[in-house]
């Protein structure tokens, strides 16, 4: 009786779609902007946990019981409630509207679970710039399975540029004087300045390429090195943009909104790539040069492309980098910013833009999770990696997508 | 530059060059054997001047305790031996724990694991024995010597001998030894070497006891000759060692060596030349150049068909 009961539920749970799950985080999240001020003060808490209290477990652990009660009133019951009632509906979707009412499921909820707290909002925008980022990477690294180290070079430039064309057009600067341009179109400009920003990137990125292609093999990961502390070393010695005292006055246009359209919109270009028949010999690439171009994938061609487009997202994503911050100093995009983007890309999984996703997500949470333990935060997330990476070398989620990213397979009917 | 000033420099470059190629050694050694990108061979460097400078001050204590009273020679003879025991032991725990269990891995995640422990060496560093800056004991007395206007310390006539004895003695191991024959094997095709009755777990571990050892005179010798220890010390010097590892080609000592040098006869020079704040650009686009027209480096042979990816 009771088996079957739980089986039951199990069954049921298994088939709520991700939609109905995303409507609960939804409906919590409404929730928690309209009481969770009062419940977090009536258990004690103050303010309301900002990343789901994570740092209570290390700062203050007396309060945990408190914590999980807030977590289960807030997020848990109403997302359970939710997700299980509307099921049925929710299946009922025509699956055309599916993408879209995914999307605006997903950020509705960020929307309003960000805007209750200015901490919340700015973890969100650097995870969703990370997962640009690091699914930018995956296209060189992941699908084509060279080894490019440039992640922080081509961010420097994209950062550089992008602010230089915003602070010249709209800012009245020391250096570059009143704004050429009506302030009032500024945010308006922002892509496209995001875009320049992204093709200059691209364009350095050729430096890279066209040395490196040519031999199979390590160059490419030597090569980008070297570039990554060439562009360090030129923007520290060039004054007009700061030198190592860094740059600033860019105007904070890379908001919420603007974060996550531009990250779905590298996502669907990236996903689209390397579902199209020029990205697919990536892979071709990756598992055996010479039969894929016995197969008649023009492998330079694949090569220097997927390595530019990599780099132009990354390019934006360095551009939105510098309009979230408002403040970039060559320091920033040094072996460090690399290492981080490759230590994000390993984890989450080789050749799968999920796997992007769940490596950012899970890295950036654990580095503002773990902030409270300040220097011995680095000792906790190497050891975290390095149990990863031992227990699944190719990653988390990988050569695999799961949810939107998925491809459904339409089989022709029999004709027999 | 005066003829003088030109031999003055050529002095200096000459002492930078011994650590960049004694550095450069360890990570051509891994991975010219076993492909992989050993990022952790700065940190190695750095754990071997920290261990050069405990097993020092220890020394210090117990001859200025009496109970056996030891010349400085001595000591830092003794010094030198500790600091490559116990780097090794470093060196042989980074290959257990980042590198043994993703032997069968794609290379780039071993290379990962490889950039973590380097930031776990040096976040314990910080860590444990805290951000100040610590400083080596005067262990022998700093002598200058003036040859036709040119001022040589003892220090430098030193640093300079003892990585060319280091770098003969490496060449030596890896190319007239029974265990230097099997690292060569390895590098020549990995898979084979194993049917041949060649354990792996034993050449591996000797790979990075061999590289680690020369990380850890290099530490020591550049703490004598800077005596100023932080714990990120090996990240910059590492990264440079490892381009001239790249540009001296795979797995080749004498290559590595070769880099070494002129990577720091650029940089030397460099910095006389024009404003200290282009060395490292132009160093590396001098790197990036001499890539572009030898893609393999110096000594680098080109790739079996057995590349493990």
């Amino acid at each position: 009786m009771m088996k079957s009961l739980i089986q039951k539920v199990r069954s049921r749970v298994n088939e709520i779609p991700t939609h109905a799950w995303l409507l609960g985080l939804l409906v919590a999240t409404l929730i928690e902007r309209l009481v969770g001020d009062a419940v977090a003060g009536s258990l004690g808490l103050g303010i309301i946990p900002r990343l789901f209290g994570v740092r209570y477990i290390l700062t203050k652990p007396l309060l945990i019981p408190s914590m999980m009660a807030y977590l289960l009133v807030i997020y848990l019951v109403p997302i359970s409630i939710v997700a299980w009632f509307s099921a049925p509906l929710i299946k009922k979707l025509p699956s055309r509207l599916s993408t879209p009412i995914f999307l605006l499921l997903l950020y509705g909820a960020l929307h309003i679970w960000g805007g209750l707290d200015e901490y919340r909002l700015l973890v969100l925008q650097f995870i969703l710039i990370s997962i640009l980022l690091t699914a930018s990477l995956n296209l060189t690294n992941g699908y084509m399975g060279e080894f490019s180290c440039a992640s922080g070079g081509f961010m420097a430039v994209g950062a550089y540029v992008t602010s230089v064309l915003t602070v010249w057009g709209f800012v009245n600067d020391d250096v570059f004087g009143p704004p050429a341009l009506p302030p009032a179109i500024g945010p308006f400009m922002f892509p496209i300045a995001l875009i320049i920003g992204g093709i200059v990137t691209a364009l350095t990125a050729l430096l890279v390429a066209i040395p490196s292609f040519r031999t199979r093999g390590d160059y490419l990961a030597i090569i980008s090195l070297a570039y990554t502390f060439i562009i360090k070393s030129f923007l520290e010695n060039l004054e007009l943009v700061g030198g190592p005292r860094g740059f600033m006055h860019m105007p904070k246009w890379a908001n919420l909104p603007v974060v996550f359209l531009w990250t779905l919109a590298g996502l669907w270009v990236m996903h689209n790539y390397v579902s199209s028949l020029l990205g697919k010999g990536a892979p071709g690439v990756r598992d055996d040069e010479l039969a894929a171009e016995v197969m008649t994938v023009d492998t330079r061609r694949v090569k220097v492309i997927t390595f530019m487009l990599s780099a132009f997202w990354t390019g934006v994503a360095g551009g939105l980098f510098a309009h979230v911050m408002g403040y970039i100093n060559p320091a920033t995009f040094g072996i460090m910013k690399t290492a981080e983007i490759m230590a994000m890309l390993y984890m989450g999984g080789l050749n799968s833009i999920t796997g992007s996703i769940v490596g950012a997500v899970l890295l950036k949470f654990l580095m503002e999770a773990l902030r409270p333990l300040q220097v011995a935060k680095w000792i906790f997330i190497p050891v975290i990696i390095i149990f990863f990476m031992i227990r699944r070398p190719w990653g988390l989620v990988s050569f695999r997508e799961f949810g939107i990213l998925r491809k459904e397979v339409k089989r022709a009917p029999a004709s027999d | 530059m005066t003829l003088t000033a030109f031999l003055q420099y050529f002095a200096n470059a000459l002492q930078w060059g011994s650590f960049y190629a004694l550095i450069a050694i360890g990570y051509s050694m891994v991975y010219g054997v076993l492909m992989l990108y050993n990022f952790a061979h700065g940190d190695i460097f750095m754990s071997g001047a920290y261990i050069g400078l405990f097993v020092c001050t220890g020394l210090l204590a117990i001859s200025a305790g009496g109970l056996v009273s030891m010349p400085p020679w001595l000591i830092l003879i003794l010094t030198i031996i500790g600091s490559m025991i116990g780097t090794s032991l470093v060196g042989m725990f980074v290959e257990r724990v980042a590198y043994r269990p993703l032997r069968n891995a794609p290379r780039a995640s071993a290379a990962v694991t490889g950039l973590m422990v380097g930031l776990l060496l040096e976040t314990t560093n910080l860590w444990g024995l805290g951000a100040e800056r610590r400083h080596y004991p005067p262990l022998i007395k700093v002598m200058s010597y003036k040859i036709g206007g040119v001022s040589i310390t003892n220090t430098k006539i030193m640093v300079i001998g003892v990585a060319l004895l280091v770098m003969l003695i490496m060449h030596l191991i890896v190319h007239k030894t029974k265990m230097g024959l099997a690292m060569r094997a390895c590098a020549y095709d990995f898979p084979v070497v194993p049917l041949m009755g060649v354990s792996i777990d034993f050449i591996a571990p000797a790979t990075f006891v061999l590289g680690s050892s020369a990380a850890a005179i290099a530490g020591v010798l550049f703490s004598i000759s800077y005596p100023v220890l932080e714990p990120y010390m090996g990240m910059l010097i590492g990264w440079k060692a490892f381009i001239a590892a790249i540009l001296g080609g795979r797995g080749s000592i004498k290559g590595a060596m070769l880099a070494g040098y002129l990577l720091g006869f650029i940089e030397i020079f460099v910095a006389a030349i024009f404003p200290s704040t282009l060395r490292d650009l132009i160093a590396y686009s001098i790197a990036l150049l001499i890539l572009t027209f030898r893609p393999l480096g110096f000594f680098g042979e080109p790739y079996s068909a057995h590349m493990r990816l």
